[in-house]
């Protein structure tokens, strides 16, 4: 029956190419919810009135965020070609898409991070100055346990903006469903397989989301 | 010699629990060992090249064990007051010594260190919405690095103290507003401060929980010799548990004192607007010489009650002593941390020379001030 809509479908490629989209998708998350959760703090804290209020910091990072966050995702892949091949040692496949990826993403996560942080109690962040925490502890006890329900939906928004980013990478070689739905599909003009492609995509999307909002729901007590 | 006779008062006091605030007005107020000296205290902010006078060269002495209530309206700078003394906010000039250490002088890391001996309580309570009572009372030993059996029981008694039993595990927002301003007692309590800073802490809360917050801190400094700096700008506030009261306007402290005084000859317009607050305005001079056309017979009498303790049934013992009729007019008494506080105008009926007898009496025996208004036709 399923054959019969997807003639040119292979369930084992089909597979594969999931598996990849994953791949990319949850190693570059990684990497994006490290550097996005730095930055966002940089950002934050040398903000006016932040504990390491520094306007130069500030504005430089700041304009550093809005250019890469600029740039389309598409052009930054191949801006970074020849970064991605110092690192990586070659420009195909899913490995080299995650440089990409990161740099692509984690300045949006960034700044959802800032908006986070923005919105935690300024009251709660003086009593723990009045204890005599230090900015350690400030950040680590106070700053992201109190805003982790935005950072986590942060995060969900940030994934599916990376799967979508994955597919894009897929048109030029980094694999996946994307790929797949590019080379085998459309080139093709087996127009089943771009339909697999995108129904899967969606599944996934849907799968995350749903995850994120899960454990956001779960962690807020507010 | 201070020293030695407040360390004995407090013991003596303590041990027969007899007057012990009358004993703490008359001598550990006056000859106390100071704990905060705040010296020429200024904070000024920049407003589009203006210069804001927040607060504006401040001096106080606060001793040890007591209450100090500073009541001021909105805008008047005690909110800022009260972030220069932990350095939330940081000072422009002037000095905050708390037991012989300049706060003003430290540098970061010790500042930290004596911050932990200052708790702070807030108008919003400031709780952690991401961590139980439990956890919200641990935050600050985890900041001062104790060890987690410790913390274990030191929560407890604290739960205990503000009275929170059974609800360790309950998050914030499972609390009502009296009860997150008791986690938020506990937490200021956690390091056995030597001060605690209240900011506005009853003002978002209802009168009768407000209440039992002030009894709970009046508690506190009973128990624990706390000195406590609580700003507000209730005057029923500072009427219920402080001892001396600084009145700030415009940034600057304008009238300052023991409560009682204060109350008594408010001396500032903005303090008598405080003092009206509580105790309305029974002084006016038409209510009076109304009174006075409406009698038909006898004397009226003005009483002034003062800190007064022991003589609560002065009037009934008066007319017990005396042949005199005694008829209540008009009057307000207030109960403060110092024992009543009020006016009472009466109408004494009786003969002449029995009415002067009892006169004589009230103003000689009893600490109630007499005044013989005019006698009625």
């Amino acid at each position: 029956m399923l054959s019969d809509l997807f003639p040119n479908v292979k369930a084992e490629d089909m597979i594969e190419a999931t598996y990849e989209t994953l791949y990319m998708t949850l190693l570059s998350l990684v990497g994006v919810v490290i550097f996005g959760i730095l930055l966002g703090l940089l950002l934050y804290l040398t903000n006016k009135n932040g504990i390491w209020e520094n306007q130069y910091i500030y504005h430089s990072t700041s304009a550093v965020v809005n250019f890469f966050r600029a740039v389309p995702f598409i052009i930054l892949i191949l801006l970074l070609f020849p970064f991605t091949d110092f690192l990586i040692g070659t420009v195909r496949g899913p490995n080299a898409a995650i440089p990409a990826l990161i740099i692509g993403s984690a300045p949006f996560y960034a700044r959802l991070v800032e908006i986070a942080l923005i919105e935690v109690d300024k009251g709660v962040v003086e009593a723990a100055k009045s204890m005599g925490a230090k900015t350690k502890t400030i950040i680590f006890k106070v700053l992201l346990p109190e805003s982790m329900p935005a950072l986590v939906s942060g995060i969900t928004v940030t994934s599916i903006a990376l799967i979508g980013y994955t597919a894009m990478a897929g048109l030029i070689g980094a694999g996946g469903l994307g790929n797949r739905a590019h080379y085998y599909g459309f080139m093709r003009r087996d127009f089943d397989v771009v339909l697999a492609c995108t129904i899967i995509i969606v599944i996934i999307v849907f799968i995350f989301q749903f995850i994120g909002d899960m454990i956001s729901k779960r962690i807020d007590k507010r | 010699m201070g020293y030695f006779r407040n360390g004995m008062l407090e013991n003596i006091c303590h041990r027969s629990n007899l007057g012990y605030s009358k004993f703490k007005m008359g001598y550990v107020l006056k000859g106390g060992i100071l704990v905060i000296s705040i010296e020429g205290l200024s904070k000024f902010f920049k407003q589009d090249k203006k210069q804001l006078k927040a607060v504006d060269n401040l001096n106080l002495k606060i001793n040890r064990g007591e209450i100090y209530g500073i009541i001021g309206y909105s805008g008047a700078g005690k909110s800022t007051f009260v972030r220069l003394i932990n350095r939330l906010e940081e000072p422009t000039s002037g000095k905050v010594i708390i037991d012989n250490q300049e706060i003003t002088s430290l540098k970061s890391n010790e500042l930290r260190l004596a911050r932990r001996e200052i708790g702070m309580i807030f108008q919003h309570f400031n709780l952690l919405w991401s961590r139980t009572v439990k956890e919200n009372i641990a935050f600050p030993l985890e900041i001062a690095g104790v060890s987690k059996e410790e913390r274990e029981k030191r929560v407890q008694e604290l739960i205990h103290l503000v009275g929170l039993t059974g609800r360790e595990n309950a998050y914030p927002s499972q609390l009502s507003g009296g009860q997150k301003q008791r986690v938020g007692i506990a937490r200021a309590l956690a390091n056995k401060p030597k001060v605690l800073l209240c900011d506005e802490a009853t003002s978002a809360l209802d009168p009768e929980t407000t209440n039992s917050i002030l009894e709970l801190l009046v508690d506190i400094n009973a128990k624990m010799k706390l000195t406590i700096i609580l700003i507000t700008h209730e005057m029923h506030v500072i009427r219920k548990i402080c001892s001396s009261v600084a009145v700030m306007e415009n940034g600057k402290v304008v009238e300052q004192g023991d409560v009682l005084n204060v109350f008594q000859k408010p001396q500032q317009p903005v303090t008598k607007k405080f003092v009206e607050q509580v105790m309305g305005n029974n002084e006016d001079n038409e209510v009076i010489n109304q009174l006075i056309t409406n009698t038909a017979s006898g004397k009226i009498l003005r009483l002034q009650f003062i800190g007064e303790t022991t003589n609560q049934a002065l009037i009934s013992e008066v007319s017990r002593k005396f042949n005199v009729d005694i008829n209540i007019l008009q009057g307000k008494i207030t109960q403060t941390q110092h024992g009543a506080f009020g006016t009472l105008y009466v109408q004494m009926n009786g003969e002449n020379e029995v009415i002067k007898n009892a006169c004589q009496f009230i103003e000689n025996e009893t600490s109630v001030e007499l005044e013989v208004i005019e006698n009625a036709i």
